[in-house]
Order: structure tokens, then C-alpha cells, then sequence
């Protein structure tokens, strides 16, 4: 048991640095990718409305796991195409594809997290911002978001926890994250409990962060609670 | 296109028999492990809530382990571990190797994890319910359990549901997951017919298109049902 340990943990900790980086690369593309996306749906044009809801009901409505095999083993449906245009290289990778895919992923939910928290702003809030003659972009960024970012603060958190449990789907397609790592020591060996190791690290994981969100929560919320003492 | 499309016909040259094939696997594994996943919930909820402060702390542990853990490894150590576990309780009586059904594996792996969840939208519904309503159980000279039986549960059925369903759309997806352990189900059909024809964008994006009317479908019956439930309350959420 000791021997596991000793002959995979490195492996293992290695694979955890690979879901760390899966997660925070997709969590930092994907919120790039859901200010417009949210934007289109609160918008009042029809089109941009449609392609919006279009976009984060198929990436919710579908499973992570299709989606990634649709990525992946879908790029070699465009092979020659996408050797023409130079981007094969990106798609030939198994990381690239699957960060891509959980990127896109949770840019469908980082999307419905913003609408729900812009949308819950009240109407004064804009018209304030007219008011004082501010832009359509300084509103937002001055305005908008950063009282947004507050409501939206802790369904963010739920959306990482979920993405760090979603990233194990990367070891389905040869990603040595944590749980690719898991499998394979687990396929050397037949010791199980490498499996129970794995489970205590993703938990140690899930934990902190849970810990981390709750600290920045208090923190960005101080002047909103009553003053005590 | 029509090449393409020809490949999802039935019968001995086309795929769509397969994938229907497979559809239903999915579909059976989705409804089969929601009883499972809400009795254990529902008991999951009931310790949770119990004053024996051992019993809702081992409550509070199995959802914090079960919500935390990524659910493909939930799966893995259900079906190894039962395989393990199995293999050792039938050596004692004899050497067999067992191997066990990864429909059965799922369904649990998957049970335990919808468990975890749903013993929170009844802890949630529970609490939103009062004591006043056991009172006037006691009041009217009800037994306990004819309380919870006539009173309390249509209550928290209804509390309880949106969030319920919100996991029965989480569970469908997940369902793709137990195709890792080769369950035959719509996403394992479509991997098969992905390796023959070598068409993966066609078939994938067939795949994710079938999961998306089910997600589609099943949210017209929740609101449905919700509406239903919904009657005598005011508007209907």
C-alpha cells in the first residue's frame, strides 16, 4: 500500500497540477467567452437573443463527456481542412481539445450566472449611469459588474467545484489529469486503494476552495453588513 | 449529406438502430436509478435532520464526500470496489471469478451521488415546512406517522421538486459517464459506430443533439408537472 504511494504519488500529484491547470485555464477562457454571450441575451435584438440562448442550451443540455468527444475526435472529421488553416496542431493535442471543450462548457454557465446577476441589478442602476453621461462600456465596468460580481459571487464558486469534478472526464481521452494519473497507476497495480487516494486529494480540492470562496465572500460583501461593535 | 444521413438508417447498413438501442439503455439507467437516488436521499435528509448529533453528522459527511468527488470516480470505486468486495465475500465460499454489471454499477454510483444532492432539496423543503404543522398533526390526535404520511410528505414533494428536477436533468447527462465502463448506452453506441464508420463529428454531433431533446423534452414535462403540483397556490411559478 505504502509502495503504491510511494512508486505513483509523484504521477498522482503531477495529474492534480494538470487538473488544476485544465480547470483554471477553462474557467478564465470561459469567462472571457461569457461577457458577450451574456451580453447577447440580455440584449433586445432578436438574433443575437436567439444565437445566445441557442448556445448555452446546447452546451447544457448535452453531456461534457459528448461534447469533449465531439471536440477531440470531431476535429478529425476536419483534418485536411484544418491543416489548410494551420489550427491542426491545436486540435491533434488532447489537452488544447479538452480545455477548449470544458472552456466553452462553462462559458454556456458563467453566462447564465451573469445574465441572472445583471438582470437582478435594478433599472436604476443603468439609468443612473445615463444620467451621468457614462458609455455603454464605462457603465458596465464601473457599474454594472462589480455590483453583478457580488450576487454572482458564489454561483461562480459552485461553477469551478463543478468544473474541477467534470475536468476527471479529460482521462476518458488519454489526459493524464488527476484521474487519468488514478487509472493508470490503478491499471499497473490493481491496488484499489490508489483509487481512495484520488478521492481524498479531488475532496482536499473541493474543500479548499470552498474555504478560499467563503473568506472572499466576506471580504467583498463587508460594506454591505451592519457595523458591529 | 445524404451519404451522411443514410448511416443513421435501420437495419443491417445503418447505425439507427443501435443508437435507439442505446437511447434506451441511457433512458432505463435514468429511471431506474431515481428511486434509488431519492430513498437514499430521502433517508440521507431524514439523519441529517435527526437530533443524534452522530447521526446528522454522518449525514452532513456522506453529502460532503459524495457532492465533492468528481462522479467518474465515483463510478470507478463502486465498480471496483464492488468487484473487489464481491470477489471476496464469493471467495470464501469458492473460487469464481465475478464480474459485475456495469448497468448495476451505475446505478448506484449514480444513485449515491443523486442521493447526495437531493437529501439537500429535502433538508430545504423540511425546514421550509414548521414544526406547526407536526403540532396540528398532534393536535388532531394523528399519529406520527400518519403526520408525515398525510401532511408533511405531499408537502415536501412539492418544495422539494424544482430542485429535483433540476437533478433528474443533471442525472441524464451523467448517465453518458457510465459508457467508460462500457454500459452499452447512447454514448457508447455512437463511440461503435464513430470506430466503423469513421465519421466522429457526424455521429457526435448526432449524439449531443439526441441528449439535447431529451434534456428539451424532459423540462416541458417538469413544468408541466410543476404546474400541476403547483394548483391551489397562487401563480404558478
Amino acid at each position: 500500500m505504502i509502495d503504491v504511494l510511494l512508486r505513483y504519488g509523484p504521477r498522482l500529484l503531477d495529474g492534480l497540477l494538470t487538473t488544476l491547470e485544465i480547470v483554471a485555464l477553462a474557467i478564465v477562457v470561459g469567462a472571457v467567452l461569457s461577457l458577450p454571450v451574456a451580453l447577447a441575451r440580455l440584449s433586445p435584438n432578436r438574433v443575437l437573443n436567439g444565437a445566445a440562448i441557442s448556445y448555452t442550451t446546447f452546451f447544457r443540455g448535452t453531456p461534457l463527456l459528448a461534447q469533449t468527444f465531439l471536440v477531440y475526435y470531431g476535429a478529425g472529421s476536419f483534418r485536411p481542412f484544418l491543416q489548410d488553416v494551420g489550427l491542426w496542431w491545436f486540435f491533434r493535442d488532447a489537452f488544447n481539445c479538452v480545455v477548449l471543450t470544458f472552456a466553452l462548457n462553462t462559458a454556456a454557465y458563467q453566462a447564465e450566472i451573469l445574465r441572472g446577476a445583471i438582470s437582478g441589478l435594478a433599472k436604476g442602476q443603468f439609468e443612473a449611469a445615463k444620467a451621468l453621461g457614462l458609455g455603454p462600456v464605462v457603465t458596465m465596468r464601473k457599474v454594472i459588474l462589480p455590483q453583478a460580481l457580488i450576487v454572482a459571487l458564489r454561483p461562480y464558486g459552485n461553477e469551478i467545484i463543478l468544473m474541477i469534478k467534470g475536468s476527471a472526464v479529460a482521462s476518458v481521452v488519454t489526459v493524464f489529469d488527476l484521474m487519468g494519473a488514478t487509472r493508470l497507476a490503478f491499471s499497473r497495480t490493481f491496488d484499489f486503494s490508489i483509487y481512495i487516494y484520488a478521492a481524498v486529494l479531488y475532496l482536499a480540492l473541493v474543500e479548499i476552495l470552498r474555504r478560499v470562496w467563503n473568506v472572499l465572500e466576506r471580504r467583498l460583501t463587508r460594506h454591505l453588513k451592519p457595523a458591529t461593535g | 449529406m445524404g451519404h451522411l444521413l443514410s448511416l443513421l438508417s435501420f437495419g443491417p447498413d445503418g447505425w439507427g438502430d443501435e443508437l435507439l438501442a442505446g437511447l434506451v439503455v441511457t433512458i432505463e439507467l435514468a429511471v431506474a436509478t431515481v428511486p434509488f437516488g431519492l430513498v437514499l436521499g430521502f433517508l440521507v435528509a431524514l439523519a441529517k435532520i435527526n437530533r443524534n448529533w452522530a447521526l446528522s453528522a454522518l449525514g452532513e459527511a456522506y453529502t460532503t464526500v459524495f457532492r465533492g468527488l468528481p462522479e467518474l470516480l465515483t463510478l470507478f470505486i463502486i465498480y471496483y470496489g464492488g468487484q473487489i468486495l464481491l470477489q471476496k465475500l464469493i471467495g470464501l465460499f469458492g473460487d469464481v471469478v465475478v464480474e459485475v454489471n456495469s448497468f448495476v454499477a451505475g446505478m448506484f454510483a449514480l444513485g449515491m451521488v443523486f442521493a447526495a444532492y437531493s437529501s439537500e432539496a429535502f433538508v430545504g423543503a423540511f425546514r421550509a415546512i414548521g414544526r406547526g404543522q407536526f403540532e396540528a398533526g398532534d393536535a388532531l390526535g394523528l399519529s406520527r406517522l400518519v403526520t408525515w404520511r398525510l401532511i408533511v410528505l405531499p408537502q415536501l414533494v412539492r418544495l422539494a421538486l424544482p430542485a429535483i428536477a433540476n437533478l433528474w436533468l443533471v442525472l441524464l447527462k451523467d448517465t453518458s459517464l457510465v459508457s467508460v465502463i462500457a454500459l452499452p448506452d447512447l454514448l457508447r453506441q455512437t463511440n461503435i459506430a464513430v470506430g466503423v464508420t469513421k465519421q466522429p463529428f457526424f455521429f457526435f454531433a448526432v449524439a449531443c443533439l439526441i441528449y439535447l431533446v431529451l434534456s428539451i423534452v424532459s423540462s416541458i414535462g417538469i413544468s408541466a408537472i410543476e404546474r400541476r403540483l403547483g394548483r391551489g397556490f397562487g401563480a404558478a411559478r
